[in-house]
């Protein structure tokens, strides 16, 4: 068995994510003994490559093309599905991250294989490759198995490790022609939002709800996110309301999360609330009303004004942390 | 200008999800049903791209007879036609995409819309696989969308930040909260949604690739302690975290 870890980049950096799934492809491996690889596409990422040997890549295949200096789903699928077909890898993995879920339907359906997305854990049972991956934003869980002779697998950002090690890896050099069809779409433009780290990312997220009292509260919240290094997050109902934008709303119809640590602030937890954060390791809850659902679910509660609570835990959270 | 909307019938957001006695699936006794948030953007600018360019809007769902409950909200909306490509077994995204896919290929649109995801298995896989399947290129997660003489400039959203994608026409588009805010039927378009003719034909979907093997519930988290009721317990709750969570 031959197994291939997609690990994207963006301008020669890689993700954390990445970084995960090249060492989930790694284990994975070694449980199974098939062969590892790791593959990297784009233009001057032949440098940085390296680095993916202390994540466990032995091999590390390389495709770096002028062609590829912008980003485009269609032509990173057809690389991708290229050097799988061609290698002969039964099963691929990337991260479930905004390029991966792009990328990999693409890959899939070009390899006539089926692809399990978003998975939690990859597990043997009786010899067969088991994922695990959340439904209904988390309110279930289903184990599945991929039927086809190649398997595709995408894992969600934050839940396996990226653990560093010593390696060494043979960089093998490839080409795949593209034709100017390849490029079905391409990126002109990055544009970045703000310092923060994007929920789907942060180890820690302070989020706040309603009981926030209004949008000029919310610079409580980001006082603390950044004394934390933490992502800022909101539920549906202050977003709808207009107060923050929908890319930091957490929930069913926002962003499914596993932080480290999640707070939240004035956040009762509406059912399709907690389906998108219960996974967090660790929940703070601060909210005045003590019959809030949240309250069933957070390891530590404080039942109390948010507004009053808030900038105290800023202020000794900086003590404590020597900033 | 010819625009179809793939739309899908989901529990609501409210349902406390309860594991089905096959389980394989939920029970899904009491739950209410609606159409997907994230295509219901789809179809919102469906509309809108209709009113500008003229034109029409198809709106289409494979599935069961219940889902003809979600094209009907569609059409009330203002979408013109509603297909129902009928299929009573549960399938995964390949199937669905593949019998989608077939149905699109004779409908030749200029734009094809899906949510960016479908909120009951969360695969984010179908409007792409149906993209690949036709040979038309897509763009996921997005939040602007601007047309132009057949040329298409996006706003997509990535962690932290927006990519800007080009593409051109024909091509197929996945709908992110944020790219507009959707209509509330009016009492007249509900109305006219009732007379409007949903067709009904036999789906063309493929057998899965992605077999479920179970279904179970996530391993609860139970109520841990209240650390007090005012800010005197701040240090606490961070001598906790410290100390017991070891995360700070």
């Amino acid at each position: 068995m031959k197994i291939l870890a997609f690990a994207e980049q963006r301008g020669a950096k890689f993700k954390k994510s990445s970084l995960e799934t090249v060492r989930a492809g790694r284990t994975l491996a070694d449980q199974l003994g098939a062969e590892f690889a790791a593959l990297v596409a784009g233009s001057g990422v032949e440098g940085p490559a390296a680095e993916l040997a202390t994540y466990g890549a032995e091999k590390i295949l390389v495709v770096d093309q002028p062609d590829l200096s912008r980003h485009s789903s269609t032509a990173i699928a057809r690389v991708i599905a290229t050097v799988a077909a061609e290698e002969k890898f039964d099963v691929l993995l990337l991260s479930a991250s905004q390029m991966g879920k792009d990328i990999s339907p693409r890959v899939a359906a070009k390899l006539q294989a089926g692809l399990a997305a978003d998975c939690t854990a990859l597990t043997i049972e009786n010899g067969d490759l088991i994922a695990t991956r959340p439904v209904y934003a988390g309110k279930a869980l289903v184990d599945v198995k991929v039927t086809t002779p190649v398997k595709v697998f995408t894992l969600r950002p934050n839940v396996f490790t990226a653990t560093a090690g010593e390696g060494k890896a043979q960089i093998v050099k490839r080409t795949v022609p593209l034709t100017p069809e390849d490029f079905g779409t391409v990126v002109t433009e990055v544009k970045v939002a703000s310092g923060r780290p994007d929920v789907t990312e942060a180890d820690i997220i302070v989020s706040g709800g309603r009981g926030m009292k209004g949008p000029e509260n919310f610079t409580l919240i980001e006082q603390l996110a950044d004394v934390l290094g933490a992502a800022v997050g909101a539920s549906r109902a202050v977003v709808d309301a207009g107060w923050r934008p929908h890319t930091e709303q957490v929930g069913q119809t926002g962003k499914t999360v596993s932080p480290t640590l999640y707070v939240a602030c004035g956040i009762s937890g509406a059912v399709q609330h907690l389906a998108g954060m219960s996974s967090s390791r660790y929940i703070v809850a601060v909210n005045k009303d003590k019959d809030a659902p949240i309250f069933q679910i957070a390891d530590y509660g404080i039942v109390g004004d948010v507004l009053e609570v808030l900038p105290e835990l800023t202020q000794q959270m900086k003590q404590a942390l020597g900033k | 200008m010819k625009v179809a909307v793939c739309v899908n019938h989901v529990p609501d957001t409210e349902t406390k999800v309860k594991v089905g006695s096959d389980n394989l699936t939920i029970d899904k006794t009491g739950v209410n049903f609606m159409l997907s948030p994230y295509d219901e953007f789809g179809v919102e600018e469906g509309l809108r791209l209709r009113d500008k360019f003229k034109g029409e809007v198809i709106v289409l769902s494979l599935g069961p007879e219940s889902h003809k409950e979600t094209l009907r909200k569609a059409l009330a909306m203002g979408a013109d036609k509603a297909v129902l490509l009928r299929d009573d077994a549960t399938r995964d995204s390949y199937g669905v995409a593949v019998g989608l896919a077939a149905e699109l290929q004779k409908l030749a649109p200029d734009v094809i819309l899906f949510g960016k995801q479908s909120i009951d298995y969360d695969n984010a896989q179908v409007g792409t696989i149906v993209a690949e399947l036709l040979g038309l290129p897509s763009v996921a997660v997005v939040v602007k969308m601007d047309v132009q003489d057949g040329k298409v400039v996006c706003d997509r959203e990535i962690e932290g930040g927006h990519e800007v994608v080009e593409t051109k026409l024909p091509a197929v588009f996945l709908a992110q909260k944020g790219l507009n805010e959707p209509r509330y039927p009016s009492l007249k378009g509900i109305m006219a949604a009732k007379t409007k003719p949903i067709e009904e034909k036999p789906a063309a979907p493929a057998e899965p690739q992605v077999q479920t093997i179970r279904m179970r519930k996530p391993p609860g988290k139970s109520a841990g302690r209240i650390v007090g009721t005012d800010k005197s317990a701040v240090p606490e709750l961070i001598r906790l975290l410290h100390e017991e969570a070891k995360i700070i």
